[in-house]
């Protein structure tokens, strides 16, 4: 069932991870959104994924999640298993019949198929809410929630999953400062944690302050990649 | 008064089709709200259809045997399912017009394959017919309910994750196109088993209209189901009572119940209805 190519055995949980892009290509829709983009995002390193809209970030994170077939090139070190992504809010169906806690037990690993989460899980889950600031909203249906309180669920979930790289798909869009703030906590400490953390962003603010390193994607070739206070100067225009 | 609820049933052909479609009523709905949350409703018409090829087919095969045309409407139904997924993947976008050309190819060739025999009636494949709820159909309504129950309940919990984020079950290893292609087999087997009392054209409304009238009376996913069940029930049999009074085809008299039901829901249930939307919110 599955490619066991190129894939590593479940990892402890916190292994640190790196993730190599090898000359890769990615094609969206029939265009060539990435060209010839290698490096490697290092283990335990915090990434800004940035660039204009329709430069690839979220077709990059979904092949390094796996999800997206590569045109050229190869990636190490990614693929399912291995990674979380969280998927821009506005993708999922926030009108779906599911109360929050169910959502945030989703989120961990090799739950049984009949057996209800245990108490170990129903506690994590439980504590992961409270760290997003859901505290007391377990049994609210996630279709009374707004933009940001969808948004910490869905961070509490990836707290349950516990990969060792986390991918986040513009975990700020549509959200207000305070949830800004609580989420980026919970991204440093994912960081501290050793994980290895890639997230696209468009606030170039926030990158500065909080982003050690950034990928610039331009469209096609000429990628950046380094250090933020190396790369964003360029960007002050 | 209460003779006429029940004295219908004193005769053996309603009791069976009753019990037939009540054991779909239990089955289909929950699969009915699975399709409604997939956005695959569409799909569920592109699979009633796509079974009339393969009935007609088992027929032409082996005469008016029940157990080769409800094989050659299974295997009609996967086959389109699957084109339909593939397609869709393949040349991507605009779903839903490639769903309408599939359905509609497979019911005039369906029609076309049954037309071709005199010895069929074309009006009860498409609309049922009660009288023709034997035994055997009686056992394949039966047992595929009894697969699709125990069935759902083992990959309910990976059928909610991947309905609710695909993408985040992907990218965390778990096997999404195999619960999937699960779904589709019992959504196939409980539209052919359908097909003798309800008709193709028919079967799926008892899956497909009280889920989606179900939407309105429960904010939980097993709220919903719940009432989609409640409501099938109610519909076979309001809707055997009409088909045995006024002499109409089982299929349409039950799918009008179920649609009289979910009109009453959007106009009265608890949620996301007509009266809610009307009330002040408090």
């Amino acid at each position: 069932m599955g490619t066991v190519t190129g894939t590593v055995p479940l990892a402890p949980s916190l292994m640190r991870r790196e993730v190599r892009l090898d000359h890769v290509r990615l094609l969206q829709g029939g265009r060539l959104v990435i060209d010839d983009l290698s490096g490697a995002f290092l283990p335990g390193s915090l990434t800004a994924l940035i660039g204009a809209n329709g430069s690839g970030k979220t077709t990059l994170l979904r092949a390094i999640a796996g999800l997206h077939p590569l045109a050229g090139g190869r990636i190490q070190g990614g693929g399912p298993r291995a990674v979380t992504l969280l998927p821009q809010g506005s993708q999922l169906d926030r009108g779906f019949p599911i109360c929050c806690q169910d959502v945030v037990a989703l989120g961990a690993p090799r739950l049984g198929w009949f057996r209800p989460a245990d108490a170990a899980q129903r506690q994590a889950a439980h504590d992961a809410m409270i760290r997003v600031g859901l505290e007391g909203l377990e049994a609210r249906p996630v279709q009374a929630l707004s933009a940001g309180q969808f948004q910490r669920l869905l961070f509490a979930r990836a707290m349950l999953c516990d990969a060792p790289m986390i991918l986040l798909d513009e975990p700020f869009t549509a959200v207000d400062t305070a949830t800004v703030q609580t989420l980026l906590s919970v991204i440093k400490e994912w960081h501290a944690q050793g994980r290895t953390l890639i997230v696209v962003l468009h606030d170039m603010d926030l990158v500065r302050r909080h982003f050690p390193r950034t990928l610039l994607l331009t469209g096609g070739g000429g990628n950046v990649w380094g250090a933020t206070a190396s790369i964003t100067p360029s960007l002050a225009a | 008064m209460l003779d006429m609820l029940v004295s219908p049933f004193a005769m053996g052909f309603m009791r069976r089709a009753l019990a037939g479609c009540l054991a779909l009523s239990v089955a289909g709905p929950p699969l009915g709200v699975f399709l409604v949350l997939r956005r695959m409703s569409l799909m569920s018409d592109v699979l009633q259809h796509g079974i009339l090829p393969g009935i007609a087919l088992g027929a032409m095969a082996a005469g008016l045997s029940l157990w080769t045309m409800g094989l050659g409407g299974v295997i009609a139904g996967m086959a389109i399912a699957l084109t339909a997924g593939w397609l869709s993947r393949r040349t991507g976008g605009r779903e839903d017009s490639q769903l309408a050309g599939l359905y509609l190819l497979a019911l005039a060739a369906g029609v076309a394959l049954i037309s071709a025999q005199h010895s069929i009636d074309l009006t009860h494949i498409l609309f049922g017919n009660v009288l023709a709820v034997d035994d055997p159909a009686l056992f394949g309504m039966a047992g595929v309910a009894t697969v699709t129950l125990p069935t759902l309940a083992v990959i309910w919990r990976p059928l909610v994750l991947e309905s609710f984020d695909p993408g985040y079950m992907a990218a965390t290893g778990g096997r999404g196109g195999l619960w999937h292609l699960i779904f589709l087999v019992l959504v196939v087997l409980c539209v052919v088993s359908g097909f003798v009392a309800l008709g193709t054209l028919m079967s799926v409304g008892l899956m497909m209209v009280p889920a989606i009238a179900a939407r309105h009376w429960s904010e939980s996913l097993a709220g919903q189901t719940r009432a989609a069940v409640l409501i099938a029930v109610a519909s076979s049999y309001g809707g055997l009572m009409a088909s045995y009074y006024v002499n109409m085809p089982a299929g349409p008299a039950i799918v009008l119940t179920a649609g009289a039901l979910w009109v009453v829901s959007m106009a009265t249930g608890p949620r996301a209805s007509l009266w809610r939307h009307a009330a002040p919110s408090i």
